[in-house]
Formats: structure tokens, sequence, C-alpha cells
């Protein structure tokens, strides 16, 4: 199980391209038999990272890796060209030079695992980072809410990938899960991936909005049999975004799927990640549930704007001893 | 390793909390602590010390002393003097102590949490997240008893002097159990630690002191078993309260049967876990770590017996098997762990040779890949399967941090397997169906059921055992009677002994002669020795002949009551119509009554029909009561409800007393079968014949056969069978002091619950004496069933 070798960005791109989930035939005897019980998976959630504390050197290295798995995210109305080339500049470099140094990790390279940004700003994304080998993701289909006319999404994620988009986060319709039409979910996934081509799709359920745990699994195994390469939790736009239990329902409906098909699909939780803390406890959830292989940004990715800022203190701190502040580490 | 090392590998790396406090805290006392009695820290007088150890590091921590016989006389007669003027302060003023004591737990709850681990081997995680905090909560919750105690207490006094000795599993909290419930209510206190464990209750003796806790009000006595001996045996203690295994529990029943001593035991446990095919399966494999690698599985209500449906046992083996790969045995001070170390080399030891004893059974050993550090008493997570009920590693307490697993079909041989064991302390039902968990929760045989959780306690909620894991609760209301008892229990004077006289002739009766045999199943039988025992007017004049019982016919009528379980399962409004149909024959014939009972025992005719008018209106009580004896509803602190359930005990053995032939009767069977238990009930031995004469009123009411068994003889040695007897689940004595201790001796066999009026005599037309909850609660056993929810 235990994955010891380097996370070059590079090499595990390609580890990544030839394991692509295929998806499978809908199932909906499996689908039906889904039980998640809601107070063993808030218990679970819990505890995860009260078993697990994490320290010192080996803390600095976690936020480092939580580092890669950032997808680096500005979705905002008011986002410019101009805006997008700060964050993608912080996404080549996150962390400063001098504290890798202190780190011992000036020989590593350590970036975002991607920049992610409405269909709009692929292109000054994926000029601001030519040549670094950080993909750009676009946010397609009609997000947040996913209900503009089916053509129109499928468009748009084609769009998104002729402009340069190499991973695709699409929303499906949460109305689906709703009343419980998964032959029409399971549908609306598979378009979205064949639209996807080669371009990595990571398919938002908008968790909040699904409510109950067990809406939440059933919509990840859906999605998953659709051939999603990615479940992601949320659009950051719902009442409630990624939580633990949430993330453990999801992580646990991955495992599942690998064991009955061999298949490894990755996991995003997305909304309210904003601590250090919080990532730590993210990695030790993937870590615990589904293994040493989900803790690398081939197969795990935060959505988040504003944990990188606070990771940074966080390492400054490790190295020098003192508390940071926010406005000593390059805004992105 | 580097930063960069940890970055390839994800490994979590050291996370130690930092043992510096306690182990300043051992320096300050020289690594040296004496005996707390009376305020005071004394040395012991027997001169002798022993070591404790961390049993992670194999180091030792401090030395400890060992109490002797003048030691624990000094902490009895400490807790003595101050007993009264404990219980003389207002609820109040206790409830102000108790709850500093709870804040003073708070503020130093990282200390306590460190002092515990080194001490203990438990992990931190533990005795930081679990342990500590739900000291304080006790603390908390028994602070509000003291402060209710004259409105919900009412007529109630405390014990005295408690003895109580506790084990090294969770040593505060259950010091907290213990100690916290006895001083709310005014009882004074010696506490034994256990020898393994003695420090944080130490600790504790030095909050005590700064929460202005009046000296001798509780004394700490350390030692090995010869101190809890000491303990359990001192005259001068009112009650014996008791935590630990099976084996000791029996000794301390023993040791203490016809002491007047009271009793409760808390001991052993073999816990079923089931997994019905409909459960949440992550969640369920998530609950068996909570189950069995709680506290290194050394927690008597570990869920140590899964039990599994067969349509989806692979998948939980391999789900289970993922699971116990991914635990971390190691340093318990690391946040990071798990597991900590078993508590001692012996224990190890203990735990090694019935792992091997299984194996040689042919039981299939699994365990993780990886190995336990090799310095310290540590263990690994490890699986049996191939396994079933013959098998010595499923009938035995392992203590340790090893699971069995065995499956079933369907729900019916899921609970005969769940309760194919000796003990019933706890049970955990893993089931998304909701009328399947609550179908299959009442029908464990367990005090405590965990609906889709595991291992859960709190305050408010009573814990204890059925079966041979002991009697009596602990939390809660139910808690809360075990340290009182009713304000004019101890001022009833010695049971007369009346003698039989001898017999001078026949009273000439004239008609059909009517020789009432034995009431067994719901018909008369013969008595098995073929003999029968004359009944005697006081001038000793032969009234009638009754059978003279022997153990076949107790046997027979215990098997009989076992037959007739399904009373249980009957609607209290049904049982409740049954019982004032009794009542309603029995008045229809209370001139006859009347009759029997002055000719059997000399009473006027007033009052003669006053004990047959008084048996009616009992009828009437019970009746009324059937249906209003209800359970409670706990609110402990999760989503969901606790149901504390008022179960019938089971086959209750009923050995009435000599006087009030027929309200004795009636006081004691009523209440039994309106909760809905079974009876083998033995009438006064002089004056059975109020008892017989009741057939056909029991006949013409629509009494179920078999619900009230009758055997008439010689009412101490039918008792002693009975209390011998290991499928009778309780029995209730009221005759002479010496019948009750040799009742309470016998009991020990499968320790059943007993009740014995001490030898006392009882009033039985007082109707504050002769009836009310109180019978209703020794009736029953309180279950509670914790059902969290949330979709």
């Amino acid at each position: 199980m235990e994955d010891r070798t380097s996370s070059n960005v590079h090499q595990l791109r390609a580890t990544h391209d030839g394991a692509r989930n295929p998806g499978m035939a809908l199932e909906l005897d499996w689908v039906d038999a889904v039980q998640v019980n809601r107070s063993a998976t808030e218990r679970r959630a819990a505890t995860l990272s009260t078993r697990r504390s994490i320290k010192k050197d080996a803390q600095a290295a976690w936020l480092l890796k939580a580092i890669t798995c950032i997808d680096l995210t500005t979705l905002a109305g008011d986002d410019t060209p101009g805006r997008v080339q700060r964050l993608c500049a912080k996404a080549r470099q996150p962390v400063r030079a001098e504290l890798l140094d202190a780190l011992g990790m000036d020989e590593r390279r350590i970036v975002v695992g991607a920049v992610c940004v409405y269909h709009t700003m692929v292109e000054a994304a994926v000029a601001a980072l030519a040549n670094t080998g950080i993909p750009v993701a676009a946010v397609s289909t009609g997000f947040p809410a996913g209900l503009s006319p089916l053509s129109q999404r499928i468009a748009e994620i084609k769009a998104s990938v002729a402009a340069g988009a190499k991973e695709i986060d699409i929303v499906i319709t949460r109305g689906h899960v709703l009343t419980g039409d998964w032959q029409a979910l399971y549908e609306e996934v598979q378009a979205f991936r064949a639209a996807c081509g080669d371009a990595h799709m990571k398919a938002i359920l908008g968790t909040g909005d699904l409510v109950t745990l067990r809406n939440v699994a059933k919509a990840s195994l859906v999605a998953m049999m659709a051939g999603a390469d990615f479940i992601k939790t949320s659009t950051g736009k719902e009442g409630v975004n990624a939580t633990l239990p949430v993330s453990l329902t999801m992580a646990r409906a991955i495992r599942a799927y690998r064991e009955r098909t061999g298949h490894t699909v990755g996991f995003k939780p997305a909304g309210g990640i904003s601590t250090a803390k919080a990532s730590l406890s993210y990695l030790t959830l993937m870590r615990e549930e589904l293994g040493r292989e989900w803790v690398e940004p081939k197969l795990f990715r935060m959505g988040a704007s504003s944990l990188l800022g606070d990771i940074e203190r966080q390492l400054e701190h490790h190295v020098t001893g003192r508390y940071s502040a926010a406005h000593r580490q390059p805004m992105g | 390793m580097s930063v960069a090392t940890y970055f390839d590998s994800m490994d979590y790396g050291p996370a130690p909390e930092s043992g510096a406090p306690a182990e300043a805290w051992l320096d300050k006392h020289q690594r040296k602590f004496g005996l707390f009695i009376g305020g005071d820290w004394v040395s012991p007088k027997s001169g002798a010390w022993f070591d404790t150890s961390d049993p992670a590091r194999n180091a030792v921590l401090a030395q400890v002393a060992q109490a002797g016989a003048e030691d624990v006389d000094a902490a009895v007669k400490a807790a003595r003097a101050a007993q009264p003027g404990w219980a003389k302060r207002s609820g109040h003023e206790r409830a102000r102590i108790l709850y500093a004591l709870a804040r003073l737990v708070q503020k130093h709850s990282r200390l306590l949490a460190v002092l515990e681990t080194l001490d203990n081997g438990k992990p931190i995680r533990e005795t930081r997240d679990i342990d500590v905090p739900l000291v304080a909560r006790h603390f908390y919750h028994h602070a509000g008893w003291a402060q209710l105690e004259d409105q919900e207490l009412a007529g109630y006094e405390p014990l005295g002097v408690v003895g109580q000795v506790i084990p090294w599993n969770f040593p505060l909290l259950m010091l907290a159990w213990k100690v916290a419930p006895a001083l709310a209510v005014g009882n004074t206190v010696v506490l034994k630690p256990a020898e393994f464990t003695s420090l944080t209750a130490l600790l504790f003796a030095e909050l005590c002191e700064e929460a202005g806790l009046p000296p001798g009000v509780l004394n700490i006595v350390t030692g090995d078993g010869t101190v809890g001996e000491l303990i359990v045996k001192h005259p001068d203690i009112d009650k014996i309260a008791f935590t630990g295994s099976t084996e000791v529990g029996r000794l301390i029943r023993n040791a203490t049967a016809g002491s007047g001593k009271k009793l409760t035991l808390e001991l052993g446990g073999k816990s079923p876990f089931l997994i019905f095919d409909d459960a949440d399966i992550d969640g369920a494999v998530e609950g068996v770590v909570d189950a069995i690698w709680f506290n290194q599985g050394q927690v008597c209500c570990a869920g140590s017996r899964l039990l599994v449906q067969e349509s989806v046992a692979d998948q939980v083996v391999a789900k289970l098997k993922a699971r116990m790969e991914a635990l971390r045995v190691g340093d318990p001070l690391d946040k990071a762990m798990d597991i900590g170390a078993i508590v001692a080399p012996v224990q190890l030891a203990r735990i090694e040779e019935l792992v091997q004893r299984g194996r040689a059974e042919g039981a299939e050993l699994w365990q993780p890949s990886w190995a336990v550090p090799a310095d310290g008493c540590f263990y690994p997570p490890s699986l049996f399967t191939n396994v079933a009920p013959a098998s010595s590693v499923v009938q035995e307490e392992i203590f340790g941090p090893v699971l069995v697993m065995m499956t079933f079909r369907t729900p019916p041989e899921a609970i005969a397997l769940a309760n194919n064991t000796r003990y019933g302390l706890a049970a955990s039902v893993w089931s998304e169906n909701i009328n399947l968990a609550l179908e299959i929760a009442p029908k464990l045989k367990a005090g405590v059921v965990w609906v889709n959780c595991t291992n859960q306690f709190d305050a408010a909620c009573g814990f204890g055992g059925y079966r041979e894991s002991g009697f009596g609760r602990e939390g809660g209301a139910e808690g809360l009677w075990e340290y009182v008892r009713p304000a004019w229990e101890h001022k009833l004077p010695p049971v007369r002994e009346t003698a039989l006289p001898d017999a001078v002739g026949h009273e000439q009766l004239g008609g059909i002669d009517r020789t009432a045999k034995m009431y067994v199943g719901g018909k008369q039988a013969r008595p098995d020795s073929g003999y029968s025992r004359p009944v005697l007017s006081p001038k000793g004049k032969v009234l009638a002949e009754v059978g003279e019982g022997n153990r076949k016919d107790i046997r027979n009528a215990a098997e009989a009551a076992h037959k007739a379980a399904g009373w249980a399962r009957q609607s209290s409004h049904l049982r409740a119509q049954i019982l004032y149909y009794t009542a309603e024959n029995l008045e229809a014939r209370a001139g006859e009554f009347a009759d029997r009972l002055r000719a059997m025992t000399g009473a006027s005719r007033q009052k003669a029909r006053g004990e047959v008018a008084r048996s009616v209106a009992r009828l009437f009580s019970y009746a009324a009561w059937a249906d209003k004896f209800d359970g409670a509803a706990h609110s402990p602190p999760l989503r969901g409800i606790a149901l504390a359930m008022h179960e019938p005990i089971g086959v209750v053995g009923i050995v009435c007393p000599a006087e009030a032939p027929l309200l004795g009767f009636v006081s004691l069977v009523a209440p039994v079968v309106a909760m809905g238990n079974t009876v083998v009930a033995v009438p006064s031995t002089l004056h059975p014949l109020a008892a017989t004469d009741l057939y056909q009123v029991l006949d013409t009411s629509d009494l179920p056969g078999g619900v009230i068994n009758i055997v008439t003889g010689d009412g101490d040695a039918l008792a002693k069978v009975l209390a011998d007897h290991d499928d009778v689940d309780a029995i209730w004595y009221f005759g002479s002091q010496a019948g009750g201790a040799s009742v309470e001796r016998a009991s020990v066999g499968n320790l059943k619950q007993t009740w014995t009026n001490q030898g006392r005599q009882w009033n039985w037309a007082d109707p504050v004496q002769g009836e009310g909850r109180m019978y209703l609660r020794h009736a029953t056993q309180v279950k509670n069933i914790w059902i969290p929810y949330g979709e």
C-alpha cells in the first residue's frame, strides 16, 4: 500500500493518465442498497483528527503536501484577467523560497494542484501558467446551479477544453438526486464525461443541497459509475459546503467503488476549508480511510482560496518559532 | 526524519504529550504516597509499600502504601465519625462541594489525563477526551442530585459508610462512578483503588482537600486484594460497591452474605456486537473499533463477540482486517496512537495464554502485518474466526484486544447466540431498520444496549448488568437508589421466631378431605417426596396437610415458570386485568379466607378480615401499578435518547414470611407478577393454607398456568434450593436472619439478585412498608437502550 515515490508533479500526472476511471453500467441494485448511518459517520469524523496528531517536521511536510493538493480558486463575479494572473503567480510559487530553504525543501517543486476559474478566465490562466505543468481547471456546466440547458452545458465544457482547461469541474443536477432519478443523473454525468475528452472531470455533487448523507453516498456512486475522475463536495456556493462527515461518506463510496470495480477515483472537498488545521484533518481522513495513494494531488484536491495563506503562516512559524502575520505572505 | 522524508512517506511522526507535569507532581511527593485517612496523609501502620509502574515503559513511577488491618480500621472509623455530620448538611451544601470537585477536575484535566495514562497505559486520547470529561460530568450530575435530594429522595436516608473497591481499567472514572453518588446523598466512603493504578485517586484526594470536602468523608486506602478483603469483611461498613471480575464478585457476595451489607456488583462480560445485513457496514466496522479496541479491550462491556449476518460476513471480515491494519499501537502518551499498553505483565500473559488456547482449539487467528513495540506491555489487535459458542475464546472474557466472530442467519438466531452466555452486561445492535433494531434490543439479556453505537456512557444513564455481570446500576436515578434506604428500614425489630407447636390431634372439620398439592404450571401436582406435612392450629391441632416440597418440586416449578415466560410479553393492561380479577375472586371468598387465617393463626375475626381486605386492596394496588411503573427517556449529550426500560428479571423465587400468611404472600407475589416476572413461591412454612387456598382463585382468574407456582414445605430448606438454582434469576426471602444469610451465600452460583428482610420484622399492614415503588424496583431491572438518530 505504501507509495513512497516523490510527488513530482509530472510523474504523477503521467500515472494518473494511465488510470482513469472508465465508469461502468448503472447498477441500481447497488445504489438502492447504500446505507449510511449519520450518527456513526459523525462520530468517526469527529474522532479522526483526535486520533491522529501531526506535529513538528511531520506537520510541516503534511502542510506542504496540502499545498500541492490545493485547487487555488477564484470564482467571483468581479474576476478579471489581472486578478487571475496574480493568482497564477501565487500558484507557481505558493511558498517563499527562504521558507522552503529552511525546511530543506528547496530542491522540491512545491506548486499548487491546479488553478480553478470560470470558463471566461481559462485563457488568461492558461497563459499565466504556461510551461509550469500546473493545470487549469474550469467550472463549467452552468456553475453553480447547473440548471442551464444541457446543450449549453455540454458546449461550455467543450469550450473550456478548447481554451486549454485540463480539468473540468462539472455540477450535477441536484434535482435528479432529490427525485431519485438515478438514470437521469447517470446519463447527464456520462454526457459531461464524453464532452470532457482527455480533460479530467470532477463531479460536484452540491452536497449541501442533497441534505442527507445517504443521498450523498448514492450520488457519489452514480457519478463514479458514469465515469467521474473525481467526486467533489460543493460549489462553495451552497449553504453548507465541505464537512468532514460528508467527506467521510464520499471517501467510503470511493473505497467501495474501488473494491468492487478496481477503478480509482479522486476526492475534492471544496468550500470552507480555510485553516491549516482543517487541511490536516482532510488529509488525515484520506490517509486513514483510503490510504497513502489518496494523499497526493492526483487523487486529492482541496478547493480553496484563503487556505494557502494560513498554511504559509504555519510554515513560517515552524521555521522561526514565532507566530506569523498574513501580510508577511505574498498575496495571490 | 526530515521534512522531505515525511513529505514522501506521509507518515505521522511522533506526537508526544509531555509527561513532565505528572512527573513533577510525583517528584513533589518524593514518589511516595501514604494513605488518605480522616483528611490526613498517613504512613501505613503495616510499614509496607509497593511499586506502581508505567506499563508502556516497564518503569517504576512511585511507591504506594500497602494498607493493613489497622489502617482499614482507621479509615472506617474516620468515615463513621464523619458520616452524621456529612449527612446532616443540606443537599445544597453537599451540591456545592460536588460542584467544586467537578470544576477542579476540569481545571486539572490534563494533569489527571497524563497521570492516568502513565499509570495505566491507556492512550492519552482516551484519558483526555473520554475518561476525564466523563469524570467531571459525573460530579456535575450528582451535584444536581444532592441539590434535589429533599424533593426526590423524601423518606429515604443514606446507608452510612460505604466500602468501594474499583478496578484498574478506568481508575479515575470508576472512582467517580462510585464516589459521586455515595457522597451526593450523604454517605461517607472508604475507597480502595486497584493495586496497578492508585495514582489518580491520590491526586483526586488532593482535589477533595481543595474543594473543602470535610475530613473523613472520603478515605483512600491503597494496596492489593487483601485490602479489598478487609473492607468487604469489615463489620462497620454498610454497603459494598464493587467493580471487577465475576470471580471476585462471587467471593464478595459470599463474604457479605448475612452481614446486612448492601451490595452492588459490576462484573465481567462477553458482550455481543450484532451486525445485520442492512447495517451501515463501514459505520459498524468503526463501531467494532470502539467496542473492542477501546482501552486495549480491557473494558467490562467491550463488544468482544462479533455476530454478523452470514450474507455480509465476508464483507465485514475484509473491511475489518483493512481497518485493523491501519490501527496504531504504541506509546500511550503519543497523541496519534489508537491502542496503548496492557496494564501489567500478568494481564498480558493471561491474554497470550487465552489466545494460545484458542489457537490450540482450532480457531483461526488474524493479526495485522506490523509488529507491536518490543519493550513494554503491548498486544496487537486480534481477530478470531472459525469459532463456535463451544470455543473457550467465545465463552471466556479475555479482557484484551481480542475479538471473536461468528455468523447468524436470522434475527432469532442472532438473539439466541447473543444471549448464549453467562454474562449480560452490554450489547450493540447495528441495523438501519428501526423495526428490527427495536425488536432486538429488548430481547437481549443485557443492562445496556447500544443501537448503531457502542461504549457510550453518561452520568444520567444507568449502567450495570444482567445475569453474572452483576446487579445494581451506576449512574442516573437508577444508580442513586443503590446508596439510600427507606428511613424506616433499620428501625424495624428483629423477626419473631415462632416455634411449631407439637401436634395434639386433629381438628374435626367434617366434609370431604381437601389436601392441597403443589401448584405447578397451573395444575396441582403431587409432591415428589410422597410425603405430606401437617398444618397446625395455634393449639397444635392438625388443620390439614400440605405436600412436603423438595428440590425436585422446585425444579419442576422453575421449569414451569420458564415455560410461562410469555407473561412478560403480555400487555401491561392484560396483567392489570388479571390482577383485578384475582382481587375480585378473592373478595368473593373473603369469609372463607378469613376463617382459614383465624384457624391457622388464632387471629381475631376482625384482624383476619382485615388481612383479607388488605390483600384485596394490595392486589388492586399492583393491578394499578402494572401499567404505570414506566421507565424513563434519558437525555444523554448526543442527538438521540437513551430509553431506561423497566424489564422483568425473569423467574423469581419468593420465600414468604411466616406471619401474615395471606397478606405477606400477596405483597410479595403481586408486584413481581405485575411487572411480568414468573414466580416460584414458597408460602409461609407455618400457615401455608392461605396460599394453597388461592389455587382455585388463581384458576378462576385467567392467570396463565406457570406464572405463579407454589411449593409448600420447609421454607428455609426450599429457599436454599431456590437460591442454588442457576436458572432462577432472583430470590426474595423474608424470614430469619440465618435463612437470609444462607440465601445470600447460595446465590453466588449464578449471582442472582437477592432481596431479604435481613432478619427484620416488616409490618405488612402498613402500606409504607408493605407496598409501592420499592417492590417494583426490586421486581425489575433497568435496561438502557441508547438510540442515536438522524438521517
